[in-house]
């Protein structure tokens, strides 16, 4: 099926080159990063995780967003995902390729990588990211590619895919729980330590996914004419609601035990993201943004007026993204490092040279959703002839 | 070469032991190592050995904080902890720093537990700080390549700088900042490189290593060798070590009890 990948408009190839020259740039300061080291981006003694960590974490939840189409479609029947399913496991493969070359980005000694492998060490959570991930990854390679081929030949997939599907739903809930307990089981981190963040990154995961999903689907039908059907975006958008309504509320929930409990290593934090802490507040103007935008989603959201005209609905998707991104992408890992656990004030702000980089890595992932969503396209153009 | 330091370390314990020379350069070798300066160290007869190795800092004894700069300067410049002042812009000096012990004032070094009546000696004293060689380490259950370890004959908390992948899970998982990590090469910011103890490359994590070379080798840390008494350095385990003694004589705090990381650094303040 690879070669329909090869067959393009002039627009296509414009796109896959415009993609290529943002790769190898990004690519050249990474070569320039890894002479120097990481000493090239913002980060420091203190906050000694970043961008990359953030993109990474924001993009699991991306990754497992993909589950909310499969798991109707394949758990309740759900037919009206039919058409759309598989644009959910391809998602989830480009960016859960972005999330592994966010971490290789992120190692001080990349060339080492495998000695996560060559010395496996069940006690650390990051192993067990790896193992989800890469599974998660292999997972949802295969039953897209196998459903897709079956679909181009008018047969049905063989039947080994049906457990492989099953496995899929449970293990997308497993990457970002996983991910999630990367931060929530390090003492004298408060802004992570608490169980909401797991069920936290799930709701905001839930929510930001399939809006980016249904952003695509738009995208799509305006180039290719593919039509994803309105039901399905309709239902899309219900589930968008709820998920986003629980990740305001899980973040509500946080924010009550923080305040009404007064503990400083809780409180301080927020303090930090909402309102700065000894005069230091990069984030603040970025951290009401975000709160304010999902609030603005939540409650257009609520409208089934709003979610039918789809212009309202697309821009809704759009601020909704934006201000998960930010929560997530931004506050989230910053925001569990200021204070420091020695309670000094070091904020962190993302370097040239570091942003390049990020948006090289997310060029790669669009070249990778570029390709597996022309195939896809490709398949049914020929199925519908 | 990958292994060696770990072997060296490995070695340094078998030898602590009192195994004996013989079996600990077998090990050596076996592991294809034979590199001269563990072989030398393997030799050693008089290493000093222990249990849970601790120590006690009498902050009472400092009499100014020129008394532990010399300290800090001491361990610094055995262990090739570069200093970058002197090359890059201090904004980027600040970021890239490297400390294995430094100085924190009270209310940083005991966060949650600032008392803004506190006596003035307490409140602007500076207090050394380093890493606590916790009995229970969140950096070790951290780390995904057991770069960071705890050798288990003497409570150390220990670093194969070879296996280091640079993830800096074990800095988020320290809730006593005691980890730097090598944003650049540090060579360049090296004024006098010891010869005797490894310099790091860039992208790894390093900390105190409770002068694990110097014990091997009969030696106390460099830091309680600098501290005209202050410190003390001793087996935890020993009823009769100069540290009990202290702990039994003198009221004494650790940082962060609350979190159960088992600090073995005391202070008597
Ligand atoms: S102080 Fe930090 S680095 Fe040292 S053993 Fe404890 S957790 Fe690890
Ligand atoms: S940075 Fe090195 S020592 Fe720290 S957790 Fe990663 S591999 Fe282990
Ligand atoms: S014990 Fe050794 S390594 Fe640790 S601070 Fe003292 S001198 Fe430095």
């Amino acid at each position: 099926m690879l070669e329909i990948a090869l067959q393009g408009s002039k627009k296509y190839y414009g796109w896959i080159g415009a993609l290529a020259a943002v790769i190898l740039v990004g690519f050249a300061f990474y070569l320039y990063q890894f002479t120097f080291g990481l000493g090239v981006t913002g980060m420091s003694r203190d906050v000694s995780w970043g961008f990359y960590i953030a993109q990474f974490t924001f993009l699991v939840g991306v990754a497992a967003g993909g589950v909310m189409l499969v798991l109707p479609y394949y758990l309740h029947n759900y037919k009206a995902f039919g058409k759309i399913t598989i644009l959910g496991e391809f998602l989830a493969v480009s960016a859960i390729s972005m999330c592994l070359m966010f971490i290789i980005a992120d190692l001080g000694q990349p060339m080492r990588a495998l000695n996560v492998i060559l010395y496996p060490t069940p006690g650390s959570m990051l192993f067990w990211d790896m193992i989800v991930l890469n599974g998660y990854l292999l997972l949802n390679i295969v039953i897209g590619w196998k459903v897709l081929e079956a679909e181009r030949s008018g047969s049905k997939p063989p039947s080994w895919i049906k457990p492989l599907i099953y496995l899929s739903i449970p293990w997308a809930f497993g990457i970002h729980t996983v991910t999630a307990y990367l931060y929530c089981g390090l003492p004298g981190r408060g802004f992570w330590l608490t169980a909401i963040l797991a069920p936290r990154f799930l709701a905001s995961a839930f929510a930001s996914g399939p809006a980016f999903l249904i952003l695509l689907t738009f995208i799509l039908r305006k180039t290719t004419k593919f039509d994803p059907g309105k039901e399905a975006i309709q239902t899309l958008s219900k589930i968008i609601t709820y998920a986003l309504i629980a990740n305001l509320f899980f973040f509500a929930c946080e924010v009550f035990v923080a305040l009404y409990s007064n503990i400083p290593e809780h409180i301080d934090h927020l303090k930090y993201l909402f309102f700065g802490l000894h005069g230091h507040g990069v984030l603040v103007p970025w951290m009401w943004t975000a709160m304010i935008l999902m609030v603005l989603a939540a409650i257009l959201l609520l409208n089934p007026a709003i979610r039918k005209n789809e212009t309202m609905l697309a821009f809704t998707c759009l601020i909704l993204f934006i201000g998960t991104w930010i929560d997530k992408g931004l506050g989230m890992i910053s925001g569990g490092f200021v204070p420091s656990p020695l309670h000094h004030v070091n904020e962190y702000v993302p370097t040239i040279p570091e942003l390049i980089i990020t948006v090289g890595i997310y060029a790669a992932g669009f070249l990778v959703l570029t390709i597996l969503y022309k195939i896809v396209i490709g398949v049914k153009k020929e199925v519908a002839a | 070469m990958e292994n060696s330091r770990r072997n060296f370390l490995k070695v340094a314990g078998v030898a602590a032991l009192g195994v004996g020379v013989k079996p600990a350069v077998n090990v050596l070798s076996a592991a294809g190592g034979g590199e001269t300066p563990a072989a030398k160290v393997a030799k050693h007869e008089n290493a000093l050995t222990a249990k849970k190795w601790a120590m006690v800092i009498d902050t009472r004894k400092f009499e100014s904080e020129g008394d532990l700069d010399k300290i800090i300067e001491a361990c610094h410049s055995i262990h090739n902890v570069p200093d970058f002042s002197e090359i890059d812009t201090p904004e980027r000096v600040k970021r890239h720093e490297i400390k294995w012990i430094w100085k924190e004032e009270y209310k940083h070094a005991f966060p949650g537990n600032e008392n803004e009546y506190l006596n003035d000696r307490l409140k602007y004293l500076p207090f050394l700080v380093l890493c606590n060689h916790c009995e229970d380490p969140p950096c070790v259950r951290a780390c995904p390549t057991q770069a960071t370890f705890k050798r288990e004959e003497d409570g150390i908390v220990l670093m194969d700088f070879h296996r280091c992948i640079g993830c800096r899970f074990c800095m988020a998982a320290c809730p006593y900042g005691s980890r730097s990590f090598n944003f650049r090469d540090p060579k360049p910011g090296i004024e006098k490189q010891n010869l005797d103890f490894p310099t790091r490359m860039k992208g790894v994590v390093e900390k105190c290593n409770f002068c694990a070379e110097r014990l091997a080798v009969g030696k106390k840390p460099k830091c309680v060798e600098a501290s005209n008494g202050a410190i003390a350095f001793g087996d935890l385990d020993d009823p009769n070590s100069e540290v009990r003694e202290l702990l039994r004589e003198n009221f004494t705090i650790r940082r962060k009890l609350s979190l159960g990381t088992g600090p073995v650094v005391y202070y008597i303040v």
